[in-house]
């Protein structure tokens, strides 16, 4: 009796449906998982348009500060992001922050390496580093929280015991004269569109220094790599196979397994990813810094977790998306920045992303059962 | 002996002490549907678990269209076309129709290093192998999370079937259902064994069995009980044959006691 009744109810939905169609296409745009951060987002610059508006932080000087913030989280947040679709967590982006720097101060200071040599060093320590991790959480089925907290531990002590026992400091100074002439330094070292900023400043149309140069001189690179990231990112996790796996890893590991998704390689390419992007990171601020400090990345991947779950990201994996935790990285960045241009102390920063973590966590569990939600 | 598309002779398992299966023998014919029946811890799932790649036998042999094959992964056996539906579906409820009906095999378009996952024709393919078996897809990029019980039961067999599987082998495919999905799953097994694939339906309901099934082999506590053709037997046969067959009817003869206390 009550199963006549339910093919009754399911015939009605079917009948009704040609006048839902309309409404489905706003539903898969609230289905969206960057929908939040996006929204976020405008909410923050309406808010910083407001109270902030005429204080110099959206002057181009002003703007690429707020985005060069927001685009170095935003780097180790997308990968960060892609590692918990594919279910994992990464603890030690912070300290392999401050490794990468070291690996790359170390040997170009004091062993007289090329600046690129030593950069792609870093780069393949923090390939081996990645694998280390991955491979460790994929054969013992520990959590990776765990795992990874260890290696936040291994690493850090690591970096700073290497780095007084060779240099008897904790920082390494002297990168910035290495930089001119290195054939890779550039692509971390380099504004862009220096000829716009120019022809702006003499235009009068931005903010020039005493001497007729303009304030802001270009683009950062920073930003012009998380905008690569973020395409890159997107087009991986939404057009490529390689992309659907991470969606399975994620989603349900047993699953994915049994209809041949390889989820171990999938996993430990992930968990290279975020050490990559955490070497990434290192190599923009270092070169910008001209040092390399081994208390670097403290923290950060604390703050690239908070991005990606404001961006979307499930904690349990299987959901999210780089763009949302690009547009994560934005309202930190943004916020952390604004927060100077208004009378608000900027120890409530702090609370702020707290609070903005909580909302969004809130938030995503709410969308996560409307998306599977049972007729 | 090949007209058998699969056997297994003398398979055991054991997992240290524990004898999960012992000296299980069974073969399956082309569009045939054999029922496997066994109360909860007869090892069926160990069974299949073996079939499938995912446990090594530590005896037998397993033979595939009259050659001897062993398998090393899951992958293996998939490759070979035997395809399982586990108890879980292996549906990721998050994920989209079409991204689960392609999980792991999914079509490439473009030129190498920038292959890209065709969505488009993934779409379609999936729309269509839903719309066959009656199931409107209205749109395939919904969440599976959105699909009841039985059509997720049919995606994930429709999925084996689209991706070339011999043998079907499925897991108590209508255990978690209610009557009616129960049926729709169970007419599309049907359909599926008349297009030539022979088919191991592994359940503890008879009565979904019965109906559908060729021939029944009966597990009890990691043994064969035998396998017998559908015209040998009788529903209560097969019901009393099963563990706890015995058991069930010692509790009917009981509650008819009881009855007939609390009337006098
Ligand atoms: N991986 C394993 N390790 C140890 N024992 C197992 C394992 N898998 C199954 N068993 C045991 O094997 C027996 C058969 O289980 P199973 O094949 O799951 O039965 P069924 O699917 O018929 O309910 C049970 O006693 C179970 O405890
Ligand atoms: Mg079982």
């Amino acid at each position: 009796m009550s199963e006549k009744s339910k093919s009754i109810d399911s015939k009605k939905e079917f009948s009704k449906d040609e006048r839902l169609k309309k409404v489905s296409k706003l539903k898969i745009l609230l289905n969206r998982p960057e929908l939040g951060a996006l929204g976020g987002s405008i909410l923050v610059f309406i808010f910083f348009g407001i109270v902030a508006g005429d204080t110099g932080m959206f002057s181009a000087y002003g703007t690429l500060n707020f985005l060069d913030v927001s685009a170095n989280l935003g780097i180790i947040a997308i990968a960060a992001a892609m590692l918990m679709i594919g279910g994992e967590f990464d603890l030690s982006i912070g300290s392999m922050i401050g490794f990468a720097g070291i690996c790359i101060a170390i040997p170009a200071i004091y062993w007289g390496w090329p600046l690129w040599m030593s950069i792609v060093f870093a780069f393949a320590m923090a390939v081996l580093v990645g694998y280390f991790n991955g491979i460790l959480v994929v054969r013992t089925g520990l959590p990776s929280f765990i795992v990874t907290l260890a290696m936040l531990f291994i690493l850090r002590g690591a970096t700073l015991a290497i780095t007084r026992l060779i240099t008897g400091r904790t920082q390494v100074p002297g990168l910035r004269v290495l930089i001119d002439n290195d054939p890779i330094a550039w692509m971390f070292a380099t504004d862009t569109f220096k000829w716009l900023f120019t022809w702006l400043g003499s235009m009068k149309l931005i903010a020039l220094r005493t001497d007729g140069t303009p304030l802001a001189t270009g683009i950062p690179p920073s930003v012009i790599w998380f905008i690569i990231l973020t395409i890159f990112a997107t087009w991986i996790l939404m057009k490529t196979r390689y992309g659907n796996w991470i969606f399975a890893s994620g989603g349900d590991k047993v699953g994915a397994t049994n209809v041949g998704v390889p989820v171990g390689k999938v996993k430990i390419s992930l968990f290279i990813g975020t050490a990559c992007g955490a070497t990434l990171f290192a190599c923009i601020q270092v070169l910008d810094a001209g040092s390399a400090d081994t208390m670097r990345g403290t923290l950060k991947e604390l703050e690239a977790i908070a991005a990606a779950v404001v961006g979307g990201c499930l904690l349990t994996g299987g959901y999210g998306s780089a763009i949302g935790a690009a547009f994560g990285a934005l309202i930190f960045g943004t916020v952390s920045m604004g927060i100077f241009y208004t009378d608000v102390d900027t120890d409530w920063f702090k609370v702020f992303l707290g609070a903005m973590m909580l909302i969004a966590v809130v938030f995503n569990n709410y969308i996560r059962k409307k998306v599977t939600e049972s007729k | 002996m090949s007209e058998n598309l699969i056997e297994f002779n003398g398979i055991s398992k054991f997992f240290g002490k524990v004898i999960a299966l012992k000296d299980v023998t069974m073969k399956v014919k082309k569009g045939e549907i054999m029922c496997l029946l066994g109360d909860n811890g007869a090892g069926k799932s160990t069974l299949i678990k073996t079939l499938s790649g995912v446990h090594k036998p530590d005896e037998g042999e397993i033979i595939i269209e009259g050659e001897k094959k062993i398998f090393d992964s899951p992958k293996d056996a998939l490759d070979m076309g035997i395809a399982t539906v586990y108890q879980d579906l292996a549906l990721v409820s998050l994920m989209s129709v079409t991204r689960n009906f392609f999980m792991g095999r999914e079509p490439q378009k473009g030129i190498p290093f920038f292959k890209t996952f065709d969505i488009e024709k993934a779409n379609n393919i999936a729309a269509e192998r839903m719309g066959q078996i009656g199931i409107d897809i209205r749109d395939p990029s919904q969440a599976v999370g959105t699909m009841s019980g039985g059509e997720r039961q049919c995606l994930a067999i429709s999925r084996a079937i689209y991706f070339g599987a011999k043998v079907l082998i499925l897991d108590e495919p209508t255990s978690a259902l209610g009557v009616h999905q129960a049926s729709v799953v169970l007419k599309y097994i049907v359909k599926a064994a008349s297009q030539g694939l022979a088919v191991i339906l592994i359940t503890h309901n008879v009565h979904h069995a019965f109906p559908v099934g060729n021939s029944f082999t009966v597990l009890n506590r990691g043994k064969s009980l035998g396998t017998y053709a559908k015209k040998d037997l009788s529903r209560e046969k097969l019901l009393s044959m099963m563990a706890g067959g015995e058991e069930l009817d010692k509790l009917e003869v009981e509650l008819r006691e009881m009855d007939r206390i609390s009337k006098n």
